[in-house]
């Protein structure tokens, strides 16, 4: 009998029945959009942390940055040698190899940092820019006023050497040069989980193995290999080194910024930067001391700046940092807003239709039904409407979810400084070089994705069952406060 | 069967209080029947309320079978009602979304009757009462007078004690009038029942063989020599 009355029931009113349906549907497929819109900001952000950091890595150490002095030098300086005075065309190639940020650390000290209390792992990085010069020369030719020809200065644009009221004139000549800058990573080729290469798969080739810390081999980013039409067996020269690409690397997050991988002591050679890293990037015993580990490196340890993920998260701005905030706060608001406006109004209108069925719940106790099972009648309506409110709002949810997910807005994550000097952990993409260059903040473009979790369908459940519950409760609660007498008063 | 005393009821309405029934006693015996007669707002329906355990009285008792209706808990109240009281309506009070035979299952709902034979025994009331072939039909598909013999079905399918009606004939026309009264004339003689009508049809009053006449809240109690009641 308590399924037939139900279903008739729901049959008879089923506009009242669909509208209170909607409004849970609306409250719910909210909820689930701004859940699972949050989740794509926060897998956003992890994306944006995890191609700075690599996975598994919980902070970075760098050298803490100091003042440029007032004779060092602000930019890359690159050495041509003329070879030949008879050359009309000289071809010309310097690569110019800098350590990230300008500032290293001593190698000894990621031992130092591994024996701190807390820590799981530690291990050093180098990172290094290479800014290639390639180009050619050619010679101008001198005219003197009488008619002579003579060698002109070295060309260059508006190339005429400085002379004599009498000089002759540099007619022609010039120079053509491309600028490239890639980076460089160094890395521990015994400890590869933690580091540079971390958040990349090897796609083609094979990675470093522990034999080859010093030997001239490279695994180069898929971009940069498709880029230099680059393929495992290829040869790659930096300053004059040639090294031989073992394998593509492809990073987790296309956001990654390292170009070439060598083994940390030839990345050190090429720089000139003997037992020195860049970065030590460091594991943690337990996830939750991440904080803990901080302090205790930035005590133990000086002249080092200690970055954590929740550091770099701090400094993430843009679009992506807007609308998280605007997901976690408005969306979050607004959901619970018009959940509770969906509550209640199944609420009033269930207890109204109770309401307007005294004569019939009168009727049902004068017949001997005890409250109770009146009661379960008007709980079981209701919950039949929360659920069918779930079902719409989970589609309408996923929907739009979906949407969200199809049209993948883009969003774009400025990763400022955190003031700690740079290097591989704030991972500067190439040109990042020089000191002065490190507080330019990072922009990277993430696409937007809203993944419904299973906790996520969960919810919406339960806020189905919990919308038919408070809605029954309060109908419920009329309808057993009917006296059987009402059948008859209603009348009378 | 009944036996009242001293019932009194009052209803407060904010600051004044009504006095619907004053110090009613009155004995009904087994197998009786009586009409409740009387002006519209003098008290016949609160009186058929107490008989019928529907409302408890502000002072008084109302034993049934010696049990005090105005004494027991609300669940035994319950339970008695569905056990031993059938009622009809003026209005019919039918579910409108469920069908003749499901309006009777309704009765035999809260006695645990198995939904087998409660369709059983529903279909066979409705037979009693003329309305075999009307089994699947919902309310609205029915004449008022049919509706009115579901009502009757529904209150005597689970085989009651007592049958109170009121105004069972109110929202009818004179034939249907007629017919329905013969119909609970023919039960009452079938199943032995203590009938209890409130009317205020003079015609069918004058044919009781107890005629409760209630004004402001007290009672009149007449025997009538009747041939037949209806």
């Amino acid at each position: 009998m308590f399924g037939i009355y139900l279903k008739r029931e729901l049959g008879r009113r089923k506009k009242a029945a669909l509208v209170i349906a909607l409004g849970l549907a609306l409250g719910i497929a909210l909820v689930i959009t701004v859940n699972s819109v949050s989740a794509g900001m926060t897998q956003a952000q992890d994306k944006v942390l995890q191609s700075l950091y690599g996975l598994g890595t919980d902070m970075t150490v760098t050298k803490a940055r100091t003042a440029p002095t007032a004779n060092s030098s602000g930019g890359p300086r690159f050495e041509f040698d003329a070879k030949g005075e008879d050359d009309d065309d000289t071809q010309q190639s310097s690569d110019r190899v800098s350590t990230q940020g300008g500032q290293a650390l001593k190698a000894a000290l990621v031992t130092q940092v591994a024996d701190q209390k807390g820590v799981a792992a530690a291990v050093g990085a180098l990172t290094l820019n290479v800014t290639k010069v390639d180009g050619s020369f050619t010679q101008g030719k001198a005219q003197s006023s009488s008619g002579t020809s003579g060698n002109g200065g070295q060309g260059g644009p508006g190339g005429s050497s400085g002379g004599s009221t009498a000089a002759p004139q540099v007619q022609g000549g010039g120079a053509s040069f491309d600028v490239n800058s890639y980076s460089v990573a160094g890395v521990d080729v015994t400890n590869q989980d933690l580091g540079p290469l971390a958040s990349s798969k090897i796609s083609s080739g094979v990675t470093f193995t522990s034999a080859q810390a010093n030997a001239k081999v490279a695994v180069v980013s898929k971009s940069y290999a498709k880029e230099n039409s680059y393929k495992v067996g290829s040869t790659l020269t930096i300053s004059s080194t040639k090294y031989k690409i073992i394998g593509i690397a492809t990073p987790d997050s296309s956001d990654s910024t390292t170009d070439v991988y060598l083994p940390l002591k030839q990345a050190q050679t090429l720089a000139d930067a003997a037992d020195q890293v860049t970065t030590i990037y460091v594991k943690a015993t337990d996830s939750k001391q991440i904080d803990t580990v901080k302090a205790t490196i930035t005590k133990n340890i000086s002249g080092t700046t200690v970055t954590t993920s929740a550091d770099l998260a701090e400094t993430v701005s843009g679009s992506l940092s807007t609308a998280s905030n605007l997901a976690t706060s408005v969306g979050k608001w607004l959901s619970i807003a018009v959940l509770v406006a969906a509550f209640l109004v199944a609420a009033l209108l269930t207890s109204s239709a109770v309401s307007r069925r005294v004569r019939e719940f009168g009727t049902l106790k004068a017949l001997g039904w005890p409250s109770r099972r009146v009661t379960r009648q008007v709980v079981g309506e209701s919950m039949v409407n929360g659920l069918l409110g779930g079902a719409l709002g989970i589609g309408l949810g996923l929907a739009a979810a979906y949407t969200v997910t199809a049209i993948s807005p883009k969003l774009t994550a400025e990763l400022g400084n955190t003031g700690g000097g740079g290097g591989g952990g704030m991972g500067g993409g190439p040109g990042g070089g020089g000191p002065g260059q490190q507080s330019a903040s990072n922009t990277m473009e993430i696409a937007l994705s809203a993944p419904v979790s299973v906790t996520t369908i969960a919810l919406a459940v339960g806020l189905a069952v919990a919308g038919g519950l408070i809605a029954g409760a309060m109908g419920g609660w009329r309808a057993s406060r009917m006296r059987p007498a009402d059948a008859l008063r209603s009348v009378s | 069967m009944y036996n009242l005393t001293g019932v009194t009821k009052r209803y407060t309405r904010g600051k004044e209080t009504v006095e619907a029934l004053r110090g009613i006693d009155l004995t009904i015996a087994e197998g009786d029947q009586l009409v409740i007669q009387g002006p519209t707002g003098g008290g016949k329906s609160t009186l058929l309320q107490m008989i019928g355990g529907l409302d408890r009285p502000t002072e008084g008792s109302v034993e049934l079978d010696g049990v005090d209706l105005a004494r027991i808990s609300e669940a035994k109240l319950t339970r008695l009602r569905a056990e031993k009281i059938g009622i009809i309506f003026q209005s019919f009070n039918l579910i409108p979304t469920l069908t003749a035979q499901e309006n009777v299952e309704t009765a035999l709902v809260p006695l645990g009757v198995k939904p087998a034979e409660r369709r059983e025994r529903a279909a066979e009331a409705l037979r009693s009462v003329g309305l075999g072939e009307r089994l699947t039909h919902a309310p609205a598909e029915l004449s008022g007078g049919q509706q009115q013999r579901v009502a009757i079905a529904r209150a005597l399918v689970k085989k009651p004690k007592v049958l109170l009606a009121d105004e069972p004939t109110g929202n009818l026309d004179e034939g249907m009038r007629d017919e329905i009264m013969e119909v609970l004339e023919g039960l009452w003689h079938e199943y032995g029942l203590t009938f209890i009508m409130v009317t205020h049809d003079s015609s069918i009053a004058r044919r009781a063989p107890r005629l409760a006449t209630i004004k402001a809240g007290q009672l009149t109690l007449t025997e009538q020599a009747v041939a037949r009641s209806w």
